[in-house]
C-alpha cells in the first residue's frame, strides 16, 4: 500500500464519523483529488482482497471503515458493540416521505400517512435523521423537514439520488401513466 | 354439552399472556411516544388497513366496491378495538360519505361527474408508493445496521495542566504587575432608605390644617429625594382612601388639586 493509502487508513480509523473527501484532502495538501481517490480505491481493494474483517464504504458524502456483516453476530454476542435500534414502521414511513418530498411540512406527511406524526417527527429529529430545513410560506409558516447526512450514513447511501427514483417504483408508474384515466373509466 | 366443556378449553394449559387477542405493537416509548396511538402489528394507519382490505378482497384499486370495503373497515376497527383512534374514525367517516355519494343517482352521460372515490384512490396509491420506499429503506437500514463503524468518540476532557515552571520571584512580580494595573474597584454603597409614609402623612395634614386646598408642590418640594416623592404620593393616596382629603385633576397633566374633605374637617 502506498503511504497516502496508509495515511487515509489511519485517519479513517481515528474518526467515528464518515470523512468527506475534502476533509481527507486536508491530510496532505500536496495531493491531488485524483491521487486521493486512487488511494481510497487502493485501500478498499486491500481490504476486499487481502482478507480483512473490515471494509471501506462510501456513505453520506464521506468514507468510513465498517466491520463486515458476517462478524456482527459474534461481536454483538460478546457485547463489544450493539446495533442501533431498528426504526419502527411509523418512523420508516415518515422518513420515506421526507426523503422523497423534502422539504416537506408536517401536515403533508400526515396527509400521506393518514395518521398524526408529531411524536414520530420528534424521535426522528432526536436521532439526527431529519432536521428543520426551513419554513413554508402561508399560514403559520409551518416548519419544513429534510433528511440529514446521518440519514445517508444509517442507510448506507452515498447521496439521496441512490434511492430508487419515484418513476422507478411500481406504483408510481401507475399513478402517473394510467391512474387518472383508469379512474375516469370506471 | 354442559357448561364445563365450554369453559374447559380456555383453561387447559397455562394461560399464554404473550398471545394477546389484539396484538398491540410494542410501543417504543422513545420512538412512538404518542400516548394513545394504537398501532397494530399489521397496520400503521387507516390507509394501511384499507389497502390490506382491498388486497384481501382482491378488488381493483381503481374500482373499489366502496360499500363492501366500508363495511369491512368498520367491522375491523370494531374488532380491533380501535374505535378510540381518531385517524381510523376519520377514515371511516370518509368512506361512509363516499358510499353515500356513490348512491346518489347520476346521469351516465354526464361528463362532469367526478368519481367520489378518485381522491381516495389517489391517496391509496400515494401511500402504496411510500410503502415501497419503506421496503427499500428497511432493507438498506438493516444492511447497514449489521455493520459497525468505529465507536470511538474523542473524549472531551481538558488536557492535564502542564506543571508550573515559575519561580517564586517571578510569581510575586507578576502579582505586583497585576495589582499595579488593576483599577480600584468601584464599590457602590446601597443604603436601604425606607419610605417615610407616616412622616409624609403628617406633612400633608399639617399643610391642610393651614389651608383649604394645596398643590403637589406644597406637600413635596422640588428638591425632594425620590424616596420623599414616593412617600408623599403614598401618603396622599392613603389619606384619600381614608377620606381625609380629595384629589382632583381638572385637566390632563394639570397640577393635582388637594382639597380638605369637609367631613373629616368636621370630625
Amino acid at each position: 500500500m502506498n503511504p497516502l493509502a496508509r495515511l487515509l487508513e489511519a485517519a479513517l480509523f481515528a474518526s467515528a464519523r464518515p470523512i468527506p473527501l475534502d476533509e481527507l484532502a486536508a491530510l496532505d495538501s500536496d495531493v491531488s483529488p485524483a491521487a486521493l481517490q486512487s488511494a481510497l480505491d487502493e485501500l478498499r481493494e486491500t481490504y476486499d482482497t487481502a482478507g480483512h474483517g473490515v471494509e471501506l464504504v462510501e456513505v453520506g458524502g464521506g468514507w468510513q471503515i465498517l466491520t463486515r456483516a458476517e462478524y456482527t453476530e459474534a461481536i454483538e454476542r460478546a457485547q463489544l458493540a450493539a446495533r442501533p435500534h431498528r426504526l419502527s414502521g411509523a418512523s420508516l414511513e415518515t422518513l420515506a416521505i421526507i426523503a422523497y418530498r423534502q422539504p416537506i411540512g408536517r401536515a403533508e406527511i400526515e396527509e400521506i400517512r393518514g395518521v398524526g406524526v408529531g411524536s414520530v417527527l420528534k424521535s426522528l429529529h432526536e436521532r439526527g435523521l431529519i432536521d428543520v430545513v426551513g419554513r413554508a410560506e402561508g399560514v403559520g409558516r409551518p416548519l419544513l423537514y429534510g433528511t440529514t447526512p446521518i440519514f445517508l450514513e444509517q442507510f448506507a447511501l452515498r447521496h439521496l439520488e441512490e434511492l430508487p427514483r419515484a418513476d422507478e417504483l411500481a406504483i408510481a408508474l401507475r399513478t402517473v401513466a394510467s391512474g387518472p384515466t383508469a379512474v375516469q373509466a370506471t | 354439552m354442559d357448561i364445563d366443556t365450554l369453559v374447559e378449553p380456555a383453561l387447559s394449559g397455562p394461560i399464554d399472556f404473550d398471545a394477546p387477542f389484539i396484538e398491540q405493537r410494542r410501543l417504543d416509548p422513545v420512538t412512538d411516544g404518542a400516548p394513545f396511538v394504537i398501532e397494530l402489528t399489521q397496520f400503521s394507519g387507516p390507509l394501511d388497513l384499507l389497502l390490506a382490505l382491498i388486497r384481501d378482497e382482491q378488488v381493483d384499486i381503481y374500482d373499489i366496491p366502496i360499500a363492501r370495503i366500508a363495511e369491512q373497515f368498520l367491522a375491523h376497527i370494531h374488532m380491533l378495538q380501535l374505535d378510540q383512534a381518531a385517524d381510523y374514525l376519520e377514515m371511516a367517516a370518509r368512506l361512509l360519505r363516499i358510499k353515500a355519494q356513490m348512491l346518489l343517482p347520476r346521469n351516465e352521460l354526464d361528463d362532469a361527474w367526478e368519481d367520489p372515490r378518485a381522491e381516495l384512490v389517489r391517496r391509496l396509491l400515494e401511500y402504496q408508493q411510500m410503502r415501497e420506499v419503506v421496503d427499500v429503506l428497511e432493507r438498506l437500514g438493516e444492511e447497514r445496521r449489521g455493520r459497525f463503524a468505529r465507536a470511538y468518540v474523542p473524549q472531551q476532557v481538558a488536557p492535564p495542566m502542564a506543571p508550573l515552571a515559575l519561580s517564586l520571584a517571578e510569581l510575586l512580580s507578576a502579582i505586583d504587575r497585576v495589582l499595579r494595573v488593576a483599577k480600584e474597584p468601584i464599590i457602590h454603597d446601597v443604603i436601604a432608605r425606607p419610605l417615610d409614609v407616616d412622616g409624609a402623612i403628617d406633612t400633608v395634614r399639617a399643610v391642610l390644617a393651614l389651608r383649604e386646598t394645596a398643590r403637589w408642590r406644597d406637600v413635596c418640594p422640588p428638591s425632594s429625594q425620590p424616596w420623599q416623592v414616593l412617600s408623599a404620593l403614598l401618603a396622599l393616596l392613603e389619606l384619600a382612601r381614608r377620606g381625609e382629603l380629595r384629589l382632583a385633576q381638572l385637566a390632563p397633566f394639570a397640577s393635582v388639586l388637594i382639597s380638605r374633605e369637609s367631613a373629616s374637617q368636621a370630625a
